[in-house]
């Protein structure tokens, strides 16, 4: 094994090539196996046969290494990824009911989703309550990354504190949260009350429902995101802010002209993926409405994902429930087609 | 080093390297004032009161919930809610399932991620960055999309109400290869696997002996973001598991979605459910930070 060792101690820092060494000489304890001296002249024929053999081995293995290497991902993904999404399609255009055959039925399925009121329903309630928590979520994280760029003491307790929401799980935080949102002796109506606002009735109200679960979900993601917009801003050259403070730009200015532009492609991407949660909402409304997929009792946070499971899993309707999918799907696509549009429209427009 | 939010790549760098370099200087030269570290302390409160609020309804009696105003702190009642809530929804049984489905979850993320994630960062071969954009574009796909095909096969492996139907799905992550990949770029120096390669050391044994020892920092912030992540899954557990034979999540769903109105006890069970992963998070919350901004660094 000292072979290796003495490799790395060429090409490598001596402390990286003694923990090196220390773990092969630990390992498994044979030497490389195509460790030959170079031949002597007066080599044996079927030495150099079995050479040449070893050569080729070691060659086909260091060619076939990468593909073998990835396999193990892309296996996976193709069985429970990829097949999934594609035969989603397929499914979408048959009846097919939990523990029962699949039958044709063509565009059926569809036919009945673009006539039913109750899915236009949950396209509106997921793009309200999608709106609602994004938006503040962003800006919000936006504000508060500023603030954590500031040089300060107790700067890692700030920074944990503002992802332990993310560590939580829906299901608790909405359970939490439904009980600060009570009624009777919630603490939001509580604080409330100092000045002087009636009870109000959070799960019952059309509105309030879906403020409550949008402040959840902001509550969850605001700390996410401006850990995210703080790396970005870290990833700003000093030096732009230093040429900035000398032409005389003020703070504001400063954040306008140097943070803004420098964090456009961040926050291209923290749209994109806040938009994409936005059309999975489904754990906070589900146990919001104490576990029921009705959304509320006129359907007022039934968002586009509790539709299918309600479909799916509640209906048994599982050839429904695709195409509610895939109509997620496409919407998705466009969003963020859409979405991308914008911001490299902006930035033309700005040249 | 400063409490900066170092990319998991230097924490895996000897210290040794950095000793004769010069200080990076320290960012955001503007020292925070008092306006800011009031904001930062409201923030930081608002963050963490639910919390609280879960441990002082979790050690309450129901009645005690109900008054107005809310009780502020915790009472005596804890040991008794979280018997209480064990014995609700098959609960004790769930924490078992859920270190069983996030362990493997996540010991079989962090191999096959490792590996995938060396031969993206480190080797050259034909169509690797098609493979790799790929794996990225996956990334972006929600998992809801496919799940009622999922669930047909699932029915007919006969996996439905098991284990195996939520560890299958999960066994890798695009996130993981991803993570790994930039971390494995850095970390590890090329001519150290030139060298391997000239002393006639096989991908493999390279692999093992050399990749693996330099990708432990890694391995374990994905360990741990991959644990969470797992632990908290949500969505497919709750279609593909049944009250019989929960995940903590959807025991938690149960309990919320059931018939036990005594709120102290739910909110005994959100603390029970919650207390692993909070543990993992208050020991290692840097990582955590770190892993999730080095994810976010788009290379």
């Amino acid at each position: 094994m000292s072979d290796v060792s003495s490799a790395a101690a060429a090409g490598a820092s001596p402390d990286t090539a003694s923990s090196t060494a220390s773990t092969a000489s630990g390992g498994s304890g044979e030497g490389p196996s195509s460790q030959d001296a170079p031949p002597p002249a007066s080599v044996r024929v079927g030495e150099r046969r079995r050479r040449t053999w070893r050569q080729r081995a070691f060659r086909f293995e260091a060619k076939a290494a990468p593909y073998a290497y990835v396999s193990p991902f892309f296996l996976i993904f193709a069985a429970f990824g990829l097949f999934p999404l594609v035969n989603t399609v397929w499914i979408s255009l048959h009846e097919y009911k939990l523990g029962s055959e699949m039958t044709w039925i063509g565009l059926d399925n569809f036919r009945w989703l673009f006539s039913n009121p109750l899915f236009y329903n949950a396209l509106w309630k997921t793009f309200t309550i999608g709106v609602l928590s994004t938006v503040p979520q962003l800006l919000l994280a936006l504000a508060l990354a500023h603030l954590l760029n500031y040089s300060m003491r107790v700067r890692t307790f700030f920074r944990v504190s503002m992802i332990t929401p993310y560590a939580t799980s829906v299901a608790a935080a909405t359970l939490v949260f439904s009980e600060l949102f009570a009624r009777d002796a919630g603490f939001a109506n509580w604080i409330l009350s100092w000045f002087g606002v009636g009870p109000v009735d959070w799960r019952n109200g059309n509105w309030t429902a879906q403020v409550a679960i949008a402040i959840i979900v902001t509550w969850r993601w605001t700390g996410y995101n401006a850990l995210i917009y703080l790396a970005g801003m870290q990833s700003i050259s000093q030096d732009l802010y230093e040429a900035a403070a000398i032409d005389g730009a003020s703070r504001w200015q400063q954040f306008r002209h140097v943070t803004l532009p420098g964090l456009r492609p961040t926050i291209l991407f923290t749209i994109v993926v806040s938009t994409i949660g936005a059309t999975q909402l489904f754990g906070e409304p589900l146990l919001f409405g104490n576990g029921s997929a009705d959304g509320g009792a006129v359907h007022q946070y039934q968002t586009i994902g509790l539709f299918m499971y309600q479909q799916g899993w509640q209906y048994l309707q599982l050839g429904k429930a695709a195409a509610v999918a895939w109509v997620t799907f496409l919407i998705i696509v466009v969003l963020v087609l859409f979405n991308t549009a914008i911001v490299r429209w902006r930035t033309r427009s700005e040249r | 080093m400063t409490t900066m939010p170092v990319p998991p790549a230097s924490s895996g760098a000897p210290p040794m390297l950095t000793v004769g370099k010069p200080r990076r200087r320290r960012r955001g030269t503007h020292q925070a004032g008092p306006i800011t570290y009031l904001l930062l302390v409201i923030t930081a409160a608002i963050f963490i009161l639910p919390f609280y609020y879960m441990l002082v309804g979790a050690s309450r009696t129901m009645s005690e919930i109900a008054q107005v105003p809310p009780p502020l702190t915790p009472g005596g009642n804890l040991w008794h809610n979280i018997q209480a809530a064990l014995e609700q929804q098959n609960i004790g049984k769930a924490l078992i399932n859920s270190v069983v489905v996030s362990g493997c979850v996540t010991v079989s993320t962090v191999l096959f991620c490792t590996l995938a994630g060396f031969a993206f960062a480190k080797m050259r071969f034909r169509g690797s960055a098609v493979l790799f954009a790929i794996a990225v574009a996956t990334m972006m796909i929600p998992p809801t999309l496919g799940v009622v095909p999922l669930y047909k096969i699932m029915a007919t492996l006969h996996l439905t109400a098991k284990l195996g139907s939520v560890i299958l799905p999960s066994l890798v992550s695009a996130f993981g290869v991803f993570f790994m990949r930039q971390f494995l770029l850095q970390a590890v120096p090329d001519e150290l696997l030139e060298a391997a390669r000239v002393d006639g050391a096989t991908s493999t044994r390279t692999f093992i002996s050399i990749v693996l020892p330099i990708a432990r920092p890694g391995m374990a912030v994905l360990a741990m973001l991959t644990f969470m992540a797992s632990w908290n899954d949500f969505f497919w557990p709750i279609i593909a598991l049944n009250s019989t034979n929960p995940t903590v999540q959807v025991a938690l769903n149960n309990l919320g979605g059931g018939y036990v109105p005594d709120q102290s006890i739910i909110l005994a069970g959100t603390l029970i459910g919650t207390l692993p992963v909070f543990l993992v998070f208050v020991l290692l919350g840097r990582q955590v930070v770190s892993g999730i901004i080095a994810g976010a660094v788009k290379g």
